[in-house]
């Protein structure tokens, strides 16, 4: 009998499965993580170059089309936070909390509870700072 | 086989020599609620078309021989209900990522080579004669590995890797679940030899965490979870070359 597996392409993988397709998604919030990267990049050079450049460069980032890349890159961040987190329990060792395994949504959970802490830790100290 | 209703079964066939693709083939078939997909496939085989090729065994999720794509997702076809799929049609196809030998049967041997890679047995860590008794094992011990002892050898973790797919050089998720559950194993003394695997090219650094895996394997071994704790333990590994009195 003649052998000749047949091997199936894999272009266009990720649109096969929803589920591919949000693990695509989660990859892709890479892209807007490095724009917000460059952007605090070129906050701390206008800063270093004096208070001119810096108050210039404040003034263009609250231009419209800033503004509207940093709601995208908040939405962005938020994805990124909460799908990190749903997968989060695959990538840890068991952790046993009072003798008891501690189950997948506990450790999610926590894990949403404290980046949320953090967020509005640093959003209060800022504006305390700035005020 | 009173109180059935057809549903409609598509299935990707390939038949090596007499066409060079695949195509698909369609079915009205019999059901009761309690029909599965496996039954399907056997009723086409006995009513239809006997040239129809699957693999089957038990019948009742233990063998793993029935994997297959069922509406596009990796399932065992014997566990898998066709009520769920009504008014239908179920699309049937081989299981993803693997070559197809014929119909709904996949070439294996890729997977069955690297199974012997990993050793997958207890190396004792020292040799002790019968009169000394047993290997114990506190339940503490067995808890570390357990869950990871579950795998059937199934390979729908590997038709949900995306990895594996587009490298087959990786030595994928249910491979790695089983090292892991002999690594973690307190009877075994093969772990340094398992890790060389666990770091290499095709070792644990090529997942990028889809986390699927571990969605489709129908026996919650969590295959995922044994691939990232690898990650983490590869990691360890290679720092810990820096501390004095180790190995580069």
């Amino acid at each position: 009998m003649t052998r000749k597996p047949y091997v199936r392409p894999m272009r266009g993988w990720w649109r096969r499965d929803p589920y591919f397709t949000r693990y695509m998604a989660r990859e892709a919030t890479a892209v807007l993580v490095l724009a917000y990267a460059a952007i605090l990049l070129v906050t701390i050079e206008r800063l270093a170059q004096g208070r001119d450049a810096f108050e210039a460069w404040m003034e263009l980032l609250r231009g419209r089309a800033f503004l509207a890349l940093h709601l995208a890159i908040v939405a962005t961040f938020v994805l990124h936070t909460v799908t990190w987190f749903a997968i989060m329990p695959k990538t840890m060792p068991p952790v046993e909390v009072a003798g008891r395994r501690l189950g997948p949504a506990a450790i999610t959970g926590a894990g949403l509870v404290a980046s949320l802490a953090a967020s509005v830790t640093l959003f209060l100290t800022l504006r305390h700072l700035a005020s | 086989m009173s109180d059935t209703r057809p549903i409609e079964i598509e299935v990707l066939r390939y038949q090596p020599g007499a066409r060079a693709e695949p195509y698909v083939q369609s079915w009205a078939v019999q059901f009761a609620d309690d029909t599965s997909v496996l039954e399907a496939l056997q009723r086409i085989k006995d009513l239809h078309d006997g040239s129809l090729t699957f693999r089957w065994s038990c019948r009742m999720a233990i063998c793993g021989s029935c994997g297959m794509m069922i509406n596009g997702v990796p399932r065992l076809a014997c566990r898998t209900f066709l009520r769920e799929f009504l008014p239908g049609p179920v699309r049937v196809e081989p299981l993803a990522h693997f070559p197809i030998e014929r119909d709904l049967v996949v070439d294996a041997n890729d997977f069955m080579t690297k199974l012997a890679t990993i050793r997958p047995f207890i190396v004792p860590r020292e040799e002790r004669p019968l009169s000394e008794g047993e290997y114990r094992q506190t339940p503490a011990e067995l808890e570390r590995f357990e869950q990871f002892s579950h795998c059937i050898n199934c390979m729908l973790c590997y038709a949900a890797c995306p990895q594996y797919g587009l490298d087959t050089k990786f030595l994928g998720p249910g491979l790695t679940a089983l090292l892991h559950r002999y690594n973690n194993d307190s009877r075994d003394g093969a772990r340094e030899e398992r890790m060389q695997l666990v770091h290499s090219d095709e070792g644990v650094w090529g997942c990028t965490a889809v986390g699927y895996c571990s969605v489709v394997c129908p026996k919650q071994v969590d295959p995922a979870n044994a691939v990232n704790q690898n990650k983490t333990m590869s990691a360890v590994d290679w720092f810990a070359r820096f501390l004095p009195g180790r190995r580069p």
